[in-house]
């Protein structure tokens, strides 16, 4: 028979864990309108986690939007509908695919990047050093990184859109020969404002989930270089995980039309 | 003044801490000693407020530590300044700025001002030419006088030292000593060095207290540590494998 101990420990980890999230997400927004606001160290996180995540960006959303158009080609091509391919690709793109696609990457990049760093700090004693300094480490470490992701990722999602759409457009009218104009005619008469804005809304949730997961098992982080291995892989699982479970859940709050 | 008065922590089944009392009188430098494992890092974390027992008082000058508001342990721990063992320099920033970070009233103050404080710290400790290098590129001893450096510019009433002689050779190790009875030589200047290094606690004490399973079970100047009758003392001071001292 399985010990009570093998279901109690993970549950109570869980519950630990969820609970000390939700905390350190309560503890670094409050924290936002506090003094002093480190602007420098914003600026850096902006730079290191945005714009440096433009060309994974770039290629995800190209192929996505590329490999999107072909198929939805064909699979419109059995029902005689291919003209709505612009249409489809439109939609799918903006509300669900470069949202999540794009979430997913920058947890594979921000949140291990987050956790290896605040994790090496925190084995190494620096984050005990700022507290000795009088220095908070949420306002220090979390909070920065925090309002870097809520700025950046919905801005990379909106260029990811913009790109997806292009690398669709390029297939339809290279690969299958669609004409551009009727790929273009379609997005527009069916793509609205409020589908790339739902994205976006959906996307400053993700990436505060990048941030607040990647900094938490940061923090939490013992031992020393194994333990930051470990903190860095859990963060990108529990945060891939969070955006793929949580996106469902926007979808069904959000309207899907607001006409 | 520091009182610690019946301590107790805790992690799981481990008990670290176990109705730990210590006095440590201001001005004064004293050192704890104990094996490794023995709890003195867990026990300097709580006298900076780093971690909260599971029972008992810290007070520093006359403030409970362990009930406070955090707002008020930010404000007390500018009273504290603490050497850590690796040194805990922050990798991302320069030399310099791990210096200048220890500045308090930095933000009021020019680039120029700032750079001479920092070289006036710097050269404290016998470092110059340094500001620019990243702390990866120093060696173990330097990162140590940089640490104190940082410790200097913050102007503390109390410097702990965590093991600050562990992994440098007996000449750097002594140089060391020198700088923290420099250092401590004010008579405003409190300091606390947790160390198994007996060369350096008889060489930079005026009091020795040591701990034994969560516990002081003797304090003295370091003339009376070393003539001690405590059999678990004078196994420890002397490093016999042999003696009441079990080691798992």
């Amino acid at each position: 028979m399985m010990p009570v101990s093998a279901i109690w420990h993970p549950l109570f980890r869980f519950a630990r864990n969820t609970g000390e999230i939700f905390i350190l997400t309560g503890k670094s927004l409050a924290l936002i309108f506090k003094r002093p606001f480190h602007f420098r160290l914003i600026e850096s996180q902006l730079y290191l986690d945005g714009i440096k995540s433009i060309p994974v960006i770039f290629l995800m959303s190209v192929f996505t939007g590329a490999v999107l158009s072909l198929q939805s080609f064909y699979a419109l091509q059995r029902l005689g509908a291919e003209v709505f391919t612009g249409s489809l690709v439109g939609v799918s793109l903006t509300k669900e695919l470069i949202p999540v696609l794009a979430g997913l990457m920058l947890a594979g990049r921000v949140s291990a990047s987050y956790s290896a760093e605040i994790g090496t700090m925190v084995v190494t004693e620096q984050v005990d050093a700022l507290f000795t300094f009088g220095v908070n480490p949420v306002k220090y470490l979390v909070t920065p990184r925090l309002v870097a992701m809520v700025i950046m990722t919905p801005l990379l999602t909106l260029f990811g859109d913009f790109i997806g759409i292009m690398g669709g457009r390029l297939v339809a009218s290279l690969v299958v020969h669609q004409n551009p104009n009727l790929f273009d005619s379609q997005l527009f008469s069916s793509l609205e404002i409020w589908d790339v804005l739902s994205g976006m809304i959906k996307s400053v949730f993700f990436g505060m989930t990048v941030a607040i997961i990647g900094s938490h098992f940061g923090l939490r982080t013992e031992g020393g270089a194994k333990g930051v291995g470990q903190a860095t892989t859990t963060a990108v699982v529990v945060a891939s995980v969070v955006i793929l479970i949580s996106d469902f859940f926007w979808t069904k709050i959000l309207p899907f039309s607001l006409r | 003044m520091i009182q610690l008065r019946g301590l107790y922590k805790s992690f799981a089944d481990k008990k670290v801490l176990q109705g730990l009392d210590l006095d440590i009188e201001s001005g004064q430098t004293t050192t704890i000693i104990g094996g490794s494992g023995s709890g003195k890092s867990v026990l300097f974390k709580h006298i900076i407020g780093l971690m909260k027992p599971d029972a008992g008082s810290i007070l520093v000058d006359g403030e409970d530590t362990v009930r406070m508001k955090e707002r008020d342990l930010y404000r007390l721990v500018g009273k504290f300044g603490m050497v850590f063992q690796g040194g805990a320099l922050f990798d991302s920033m320069t030399v310099g700025e791990n210096v200048a970070f220890g500045i308090p009233e930095r933000k009021g103050m020019t680039a120029a001002e700032i750079e001479a404080a920092v070289e006036s710290s710097l050269n404290q400790v016998g470092l110059s030419q340094v500001a620019h290098l990243l702390p990866a590129e120093l060696s173990g001893g330097m990162k140590k006088r940089v640490a104190i450096a940082r410790v200097i510019a913050k102007r503390p009433s109390i410097i702990m030292f965590d093991e600050p002689t562990t992994g440098l050779d007996p000449i750097m190790a002594d140089m060391i000593n020198d700088l923290i009875i420099k250092v401590s030589s004010a008579p405003e200047i409190t300091s606390i060095i947790i160390t198994h290094d007996m060369v350096s606690a008889y060489k930079i004490s005026d009091k020795i207290a040591v701990l034994f399973e969560g516990r002081i079970i003797e304090t003295g100047s370091p003339e009376e540590i070393r003539n001690t009758g405590n059999a678990i003392v004078r196994q420890f001071i002397e490093g016999k494998a042999e003696g009441p001292i079990q080691i798992r």
